[in-house]
């Protein structure tokens, strides 16, 4: 993104006529007295930069960045005697630790993680080979199939959760019925109902509304290797499996570490889907329990349990510590590893 | 230019991989709405066939419009939804100007600042902004989805506004300003309408989370006079579970405006996912 600022002050004189870009006659007269820029003469304050900039400001700040700093310090605050007091890291401990809600964190966060792996697993994977697909050149239909793939990614959660429990359902034997084409009738199982299989299929359900995303930006990425390269490839013979496997998988690299960040992010910040197709308590016995709808109950309450705003900012900030942490590793650790190629 | 030719089996076998794939992806969809057109019966006998001259109605629809207040539900949602992306582009597009153009202390930080929402969710927060809301007295009005959700879409409009924004070229608003035109009117006159492609692909990125979002609508506007879409038709299908031809019809009209904008803006969307790279 700063890219541009850096070459620029690679030249020490032309970053001064920058720094000076008003307007173009300022622009031209600072230009002239580049060498000893000190004596320009002090510029009329700049009230227009804030005036474009506070409005966006005002309102991200207010609305989203506070409220993040309010509820990272909210969880170092419990509610003693009727009055917030500062508690330190306790509301953390009785987290952790405390019987009441530490199986419950736990478990949240070991189906959010297994939640996560299982859209590594599939959806990235399939996002890449159906980009893979779509990338061939002179394929027909390509658009239409682009088109339709993406389709699912567009609707709401709770469209697709429904539809997918309505598909599910034993009562209206969808499944059963294609299981039945292809000989399996004896495996189906309401999926969703068993606390074994619940988490797996809802996950399933998610990867389904959400391979587009890893598919459109893989194929985009696919698509901007330039057609060089590609030729060369096959000058030297190699073609087909071999040559998706040593040119272009590792011309992408930088596009799957994207869609990777993107997953963990949506992931662990994921609510809708579970509470659309197993209701806030994440059901069967909150087999599909994730951070989000552990978040949503214990700060809003629900049915007997009262909401807890204290031990609900906790939650947020572990959740935040969690994002931050994926973020930081992809930043400074991925990405920058990640080797690009300039064409 | 001359590719490695694929063999006809090859190509083969790749388009039975997409077509059975897009099999999957279209097939509930089309699913529902096939079977939000069918009687009762007909939808548990004959599930995967076409609604027939026997089979035809319109009972789900009419339970659905009769019962629940989806005219109000879709007006709420277009409301917030319009004027969020509105004030997202409008701010959004205004920072996005001061940070590309002009050089002052502070300005790569202020781009990191705004930037930072891009990663880390607004849900977040939630906590702190309920608890504002509730103080601001904003709870269960379209106000405070509004105001969230423009909040939300900045920092993404910040961010690919302002790459196109450096693309704007420097020599027109120069000649703008040396014929004596404000900052403002350079860039309501001059870059806006410059950058019109970009905005319409931020449109379309930030409209569809706001749409289809559950969780703040859930927690900030959860009263019946401000439900959105995707709230009203999950409580209302909550309500109805057992009666199918409702759920379909229900499903089927939340569906609908969804699949009649993606068709007409499909290339729009994808162009801008992809950007510039779909020849």
């Amino acid at each position: 993104m700063r890219g541009g600022d850096r070459r620029r002050s690679a030249l020490p004189h032309i970053a001064a006529i920058d720094e000076k870009r008003v307007g173009a006659a300022e622009a031209m007269s600072s230009a002239i007295s580049s060498e000893d820029s000190i004596e320009v003469p002090a510029r009329p304050r700049r009230w227009h930069i804030l005036v474009f900039l506070l409005p966006a400001v005002i309102v991200y700040s207010a609305v989203m960045i506070l409220p993040l700093i309010e509820t990272l310090r909210l969880s170092l605050f419990n509610t003693v005697d009727g009055q917030s007091t500062f508690v330190g890291l306790s509301n953390f401990q009785v987290l952790f630790g405390d019987e009441r809600w530490a199986a419950d964190f736990w478990r949240a966060l070991k189906n959010n993680f297994i939640f996560f792996a299982i859209h590594m697993l599939v959806q990235n994977p399939l996002g890449i080979a159906l980009a893979a697909m779509l990338s061939i050149p002179k394929l027909r239909l390509a658009t239409f199939y682009r088109t339709a793939i993406f389709m699912p990614t567009i609707l709401s959660f709770v469209i697709v959760g429904f539809i997918w429990k309505l598909i599910l359902s034993p009562i209206w034997g969808i499944t059963p019925f294609f299981m039945d084409l292809v000989g399996l009738k004896s495996l189906f199982g309401p999926w969703l109902g068993k606390p074994g299989s619940a988490l797996i299929t809802v996950s399933l359900i998610s990867v389904w509304q959400n391979v587009g995303i890893p598919m459109m930006l893989i194929y985009a990425a696919l698509l901007n290797i330039p057609d060089e390269v590609i030729e060369a490839a096959e000058c030297d013979g190699i073609t087909g499996w071999s040559q998706f496997w040593k040119i272009k998988l590792p011309l992408v690299l930088p596009a799957i570490g994207m869609v990777s960040i993107l997953t963990f992010v949506g992931n662990f910040n994921a609510f809708d889907l579970i509470y659309t197709v197993q209701g806030a308590l994440a059901g069967p016995d909150g087999a599909t329990d994730i951070l989000g709808t552990l978040l949503y109950r214990t700060f809003f309450g629900f049915q007997l349990q009262l909401g807890d705003r204290s031990m609900g900012a906790t939650i947020a900030t572990v959740m935040f510590l969690i994002i931050l942490a994926g973020v930081s590793l992809y930043l400074f650790g991925i990405q920058r590893r990640v080797r690009r190629y300039q064409f | 230019m001359s590719k490695a030719r694929i063999s006809p089996l090859r190509s083969g076998f790749v388009h039975l991989a997409l077509a059975g794939y897009t099999v999957v992806a279209l097939f509930p969809v089309v699913l529902t709405i096939m079977n939000s057109l069918k009687d009762k019966n007909a939808i548990f006998r004959t599930p995967l066939a076409l609604p027939t001259a026997e089979t035809f109605s319109l009972i789900g629809y009419t339970t659905v419009l009769k019962q629940g207040d989806f005219i109000s539900y879709f007006q709420n949602s277009l409301i917030v939804t319009v004027v969020s992306i509105f004030f997202a582009l409008l701010f959004g597009a205004m920072a996005a100007f001061a940070l590309s153009e002009y050089r002052f202390r502070g300005n790569t930080l202020m781009g990191l600042y705004l930037a930072i929402g891009i990663m880390i969710p607004i849900r977040l927060g939630t906590v702190a902004i309920l608890q504002g809301m509730v103080a601001a007295g904003l709870v269960n009005t379209l106000t405070a989805l509004i105001l969230v959700y423009t909040a939300q879409g900045l920092p993404l409009a910040i961010f690919i506004l302002s790459e196109f924004m450096r693309t704007v070229s420097d020599d027109l608003k120069n000649a703008g300003r040396i014929d004596g035109l404000s900052e403002y009117a350079i860039f309501f006159r001059l870059v806006l309408p410059l950058v019109r492609p970009a905005m319409a692909t931020v449109a379309v990125f930030t409209m569809i989370p706001i749409w289809n979002d559950l969780w703040f609508p859930l927690i900030l506007a959860p009263g019946e006079a401000t439900k959105t879409v995707t709230l009203g038709s999950q409580v209302f299908i909550g309500q109805f579970v057992t009666n199918w031809n409702a759920v379909l019809a229900a499903l089927s009209l939340a569906i609908f405006p969804v699949l009649i904008l993606y068709v007409i803006f499909s290339r729009q969307l994808i162009r801008g996912i992809t950007a510039g790279a779909v020849k």
